[in-house]
């Protein structure tokens, strides 16, 4: 389809690149801008004056501004997986191929049905969520949502995956300037030429801010000429960085700031590799905010009639981007900037239709520009618009002294005066302060190291605007301790800013103070008539400032006409709190790489490859991919190969890779008294070349951790931990060490990563090992008896570490060896063990064998179990003090009814235990009254053919032999469970001494 | 929030792990129950100065004293557990 022509383009000027067109389409259409345009501002010069339906209303929206504070043109912006809702048409760049569409319309933006909601406007007035919907509350889930949110949603979010990539990175420097204004720009230099690392962000994709739309003399020269030579000499600064598409969103702690750029965003799709945006952490140690400030428009009925636009969004129109957004204008303003729009438009060639001016005064400048132009000056307001979906047509003024007049007019520019941005300096709870003399709130202060400076200080005149940034630029760089000099100031003139505050117009007819949320003046009126007077009551129950744009152009108007309502000023009404982030910010962005199989870092075991070569299925635990069973070929499902690998080891010989657990060097002369501490039971007395399970306690006087320590040297011990809980319990022991007990001479080091660690068990296990170990090495039950640790040579020279400790119950040894020998072991292991049929097992294998054993892990290491709960009491020593021995003297915590673990087994053979049912004695109604306790572990027991388990029940060992009741309320199962002893295999542990 | 380790140098808040206030003082063995209830379980939440543990897992593995202002989170000052470091201190 060809494109429609540029009907509203101008032939000459602007910053648009005309030999560079581009085609785009909205809602279907085809349309050409050219490289330099915005959607919006190549929507303008398409002639395109209605853009969008508003929320609750379905009102006709066109364009109403020219930047990032845009409440109306937001558009649907790509289409499939990277379709973006609510996208603001002033800050999409334009790119060949572009596909946008209007929002909150059905079907079509020209005809929509719900504009019906404009008949039944009266239930959307302020609180209409809680007022018109409370009763009954059964139809609120089943009618009233889905009807608001199909009526009321903005734009429609991408079901599929975002498919492009996010980035996060750090930067560091002395001096980071929020905006390239001229204020920004002078900061930039004064703080570059000190010699200071800079980092200027700038939201536009050009630098220049206003200059680039206002124009003006700076050092005598245009500002184009001064803005080219300015960014000539930062780009000559090596350490000045100027980073456009990037807004400052949020100021943190310590002089971290929060950037987003939009690195790619330019593009249909970023090319390949490249990321769609990157957050950036900014940490610099002075902030100069040149942000600028925003227009406000005035309240008055229509005043969301497309075609009405801020004056200075129109002059950026109509400057920047030679696009005419009406042929013949008119201006409504209370002050003396907004005139620079007739002068813009005059200059461009469109008519001026009239100035409806409402202060008393004009300048004779003004006033002669209007008699040799030919339009009349009306002193007074635009009481309203009258105009449809096609725009504005006629506005109706009521003239100072009580008369009206008509102005016909295809285009109303309005300027109510600026509002500086004072987001940024009022994050950490400031407030900002209240200035009459330009009738707006000016930042009162800011957080450490951050100053406001030019139109974001309220110093709206470009020479003010040069003095306040290059002054701040340079007082950063001073106290980033950077002495060079800042050289001299720019400097231009100071244009008049004369300002009537004008908030709101009386009139017949819907006039919006924030057109995101469609809320209006009367919503405001109507909110303070019905008591909600604290403007944070008002701000929620009217919606005001609460859309997308957090009321950029909408929040300082609803606090002016609240203030009126209740005959309060300004400044006694207050600011609601301002909170960041500045502009949205994609999710995908703070989550960067971040995401999907890198959400986390993923650890894996020394035998991990082998393992999968084994077509090993892989279980998470924590960071960590452990092997969770081993499948074997024809195998029907996990159980029968979990069985399988059980049934090997009890008869056979199996390993395990156990890398996983924590484990710490203990070092020192005082290690052993160290460890009495931490641990219940004592350690200062394990010899040399022993092992010994170790049970802690948290202070409070619960389990926390347990595992197996041995020691290596007289002062050597070899801690592990869990491996859910390795890095806590070693902040815990570097806690006890450091904060504790200083006074012990004991170092910690993690060796979790360096030793590559292998549980070897079955009645064959000695078989195996000595195909591994040098044969001088005595492994006999004399040479190397339970509980002994040594250290060996294995066949080849390299060195590792046996320990004779059990998991399984079986005859058993852990071997470790320096992490990069691990998958070479387990390779040898699998060789030397073929005569023996060895066979390698997961964390399932593991599990069943300590459950038959009757070993304690998480499930019973919850967090709520003592020593004695879990069968370990009579480890507690009661000859030194330990973390948790006092708090473990409470008396419910050595109460005689405490759910403690025990041994169960079904009545009925066949049954299938689960975790988590309840424990009811025998006869009794299940309920929290006759609750006992819960299964905690469960397995299918290979060697009892059965399934088993442990659980915590009150007075359970009193109990042994006793039928209760398993109550499951979650899967609907009821049965009877036998309590037992909880070692089932092997109670007197012959198989692991053997 | 940055944290300024005696032995890293200034650190992102990311490497550091809050544990609460430092104050209270482990009683002795000999102390009772009762002293021990409070140094387990009695915490002032004070709105304003006060001095916190913060480990620096991600860094050097020290126990930090930290004097921080919770209202405005300001850090004034940051010492090294008395056995923190890699030489003794205090021993
Ligand atoms: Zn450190």
């Amino acid at each position: 389809m060809m494109a429609a022509a540029q009907t509203h383009r101008l032939t000459s000027g602007g910053l648009v690149d005309r030999s560079a067109p581009l085609s785009f389409r909205f809602d279907g259409q085809t349309f050409s801008g050219f490289k330099g345009d915005t959607l919006a501002s190549a929507l303008v010069a398409n002639g395109v004056k209605l853009v969008g339906r508003s929320f609750k209303y379905h009102r006709p929206r066109g364009i109403l501004t020219a930047g990032s504070e845009e409440p109306n043109a937001l558009v649907e912006l790509r289409s499939g997986a990277r379709r973006e809702p609510n996208t603001k048409a002033t800050t999409a760049e334009l790119y060949e191929g572009l596909e946008a569409a209007s929002q909150n319309r059905w079907p079509s933006l020209n005809f929509d049905v719900m504009s019906v909601n404009q008949l039944f406007a009266p239930i959307f007035v302020a609180g209409f969520y809680y007022k018109t919907f409370m009763w009954p509350a059964k139809f609120w889930e089943a009618i009233y949502e889905p009807a608001i949110r199909r009526a009321a949603g903005l734009g429609r979010a991408a079901v599929a995956s975002d498919p492009d990539l996010y980035d996060k990175a750090w930067a560091h420097c002395d001096v980071v300037i929020a905006g390239s204004g001229p204020a920004g720009l002078a900061a930039a230099l004064a703080a570059g030429r000190s010699g200071a690392r800079v980092i200027l962000c700038e939201e536009d994709f050009v630098p220049g801010g206003r200059l680039l739309a206002d124009g003006g003399t700076i050092d005598g020269l245009p500002a184009a000429e001064w803005l080219a030579r300015t960014l000539a000499e930062l780009a000559s600064l090596p350490d000045v960085r100027i980073m456009t598409r990037t807004t400052l969103f949020g100021v943190y702690d310590g002089g971290t700031y929060g950037a987003i750029e939009r690195v790619n965003d330019h593009l249909p799709s970023p090319p390949e590799h490249e990321v769609r945006q990157r957050l950036w952490r900014i940490v610099a140690k002075r902030c100069v905010v040149a942000a600028g400030a925003l227009e406000r428009p005035i309240v008055f009925a229509g005043n969301d009639t497309p075609g009405v636009m801020m004056a200075s969004a129109m002059r950026s129109y109509i400057g920047r981007y030679a696009a005419t957004p009406a042929k013949r204008i008119a201006l409504f303003t209370n002050n003396e900037d907004g005139w620079r729009t007739v002068e813009t438009a005059l200059g461009a060639g469109l008519q001026v239709a009239a100035v409806i001016d409402a202060r008393a005064e004009i300048s004779p400048a003004h006033r002669s520009l209007a008699s040799k132009s030919g339009f009349p000056v009306l002193h007074g307001s635009v009481s309203s618009v009258d105009g449809g979906k096609a725009g504005v047509r006629t506005l109706s003024v009521s003239l100072t002294g009580g008369s009206r007049a008509e102005v016909e007019a295809d285009g109303l520019a309005v300027s109510g005066g600026w509002n500086p941005t004072v987001g940024l300096t009022s994050y950490h709870r400031g407030r900002p302060k209240w200035r009459d003399d330009i009738a707006a709130f000016v930042p009162d202060g800011a957080p450490p190291g951050m100053v406001a400076a030019g139109a974001a200080n309220g110093a709206f005149g470009l020479g003010a605007c040069l003095r306040e940034g290059f002054e701040a630029g340079a007082a950063a760089a001073r106290d980033a301790g950077r002495s060079g000099s800042a050289g001299s100031m720019p400097v231009a003139d100071d244009e008049a800013y004369s300002l009537t505050p004008l908030w709101h117009v009386a009139g017949k007819g819907k006039a919006f103070v924030d057109q995101q949320h469609d809320v209006t003046a009367s919503d405001i009126e109507l909110a303070q008539r019905e008591g909600f007077e604290s403007v944070e009551h008002l701000k929620r129950y009217t919606t005001l400032g609460m859309a997308t744009d957090q009321g950029k152009t909408s929040n300082v108007a609803g606090l002016a006409i609240m203030a009126a309502v209740a005959g309060r000023s300004i400044p006694e009404t207050g600011t609601t709190i301002y909170r960041p982030p500045y502009v949205p910010v994609a999710i995908g962005a703070f989550a960067g790489h971040h995401r999907d199989e890198n959400f986390h870092a993923t650890r894996l075991t020394p035998s991990h490859h082998w393992a999968a070569e084994q077509g090993a299925i892989f279980v998470d635990t924590g960071l960590w991919k452990r092997a969770q069973w081993y499948p074997r070929a024809g195998e029907k499902d996990w159980l029968e190969s979990v069985t399988r690998e059980v049934k090997a080891v009890r008869s056979g010989v199996g390993f395990c890779d156990v890398s996983t657990l924590g484990k710490i060097d203990v070092h020192g002369p005082d290690a052993g008294a160290f460890l009495d501490r931490v641990y219940i039971n004592t350690f200062s007395n394990l010899a040399v070349g022993k092992a010994r399970y170790g049970l802690m306690l948290r202070e409070d006087g619960f389990v926390y951790d347990d595992g197996t320590t041995s020691r290596l040297a007289e002062d050597h011990y070899f801690l592990t931990t869990t491996t859910a809980k390795a890095g806590l319990v070693m902040q815990h022991l570097e806690f006890c060490r450091q904060v504790l007990f200083p006074e012990l001479d004991v170092q910690l080091t993690s060796v979790s990563d360096q030793w590559a660690q292998f549980s070897i068990a079955g009645p064959k296990t000695r078989d195996l090992l000595k195909e591994i170990v040098d044969p001088a090495e005595d492994l006999s039950n004399e040479g190397f008896p339970f509980m002994g640790v040594r250290e060996v040579s294995l066949r080849g020279g390299i060195k590792a570490r046996l320990f004779r400790i059990s998991f399984s119950g079986e005859m058993a040894f852990e071997i470790s060896v320096p992490a990069r020998h691990g998958e070479a072991l387990v390779r040898n292991l699998m060789i030397a063990g073929a005569p023996f049929g060895v066979t390698p097992y997961g964390t399932e294998t593991l599990g069943v064998m300590r459950i038959e054993k009757g070993h304690v892990a998480g499930p019973e290491l919850s967090g709520t179990t003592t020593a004695a709960d879990l069968g370990l009491g009579k480890m507690m020593s009661t000859k030194k003090d330990f973390i948790g021995r006092v708090m473990a003297g409470r008396e419910a915590l050595v109460a005689a009814n405490r759910q403690v673990v025990v041994g169960i087994k079904p009545t009925d053979r066949a049954r299938r235990l689960r975790s988590g049912a309840h424990i009811i004695p025998k006869g009794l109604t299940p309920g929290p009254d006759n609750d006992q306790g819960y299964i905690t572990s469960v397995c299918f027991s290979p060697t009892l053919d059965q399934w088993i388990g442990l659980a915590l029940v009150e007075r359970g060992r009193e109990r042994i032999g006793e039928i209760v009741h398993a109550h499951d309320p979650l899967r609907g199962e009821d049965y009877d469970v036998e309590l037992c002893n909880p070692v089932f295999y092997d109670p007197d542990g012959g198989r692991q001494r053997g | 929030m940055r944290i300024t380790c005696p032995f890293c140098g200034e650190r992102e808040l990311g490497e550091f792990t809050y544990l609460g206030d430092a104050k209270p003082v482990r009683p002795a063995a000999d102390a009772g129950e009762d002293a021990v209830y409070d140094y387990v379980y009695l915490r002032d939440n004070i709105a304003g100065v006060m001095s916190e543990n913060w480990y620096h897992g991600g860094g050097c593995r020290a126990w930090l004293k930290v004097t921080r202002n919770t209202l405005t989170h300001e850090i004034s000052a940051v010492e090294p557990a008395a056995g923190a470091g890699a030489a003794k201190v205090g021993a």
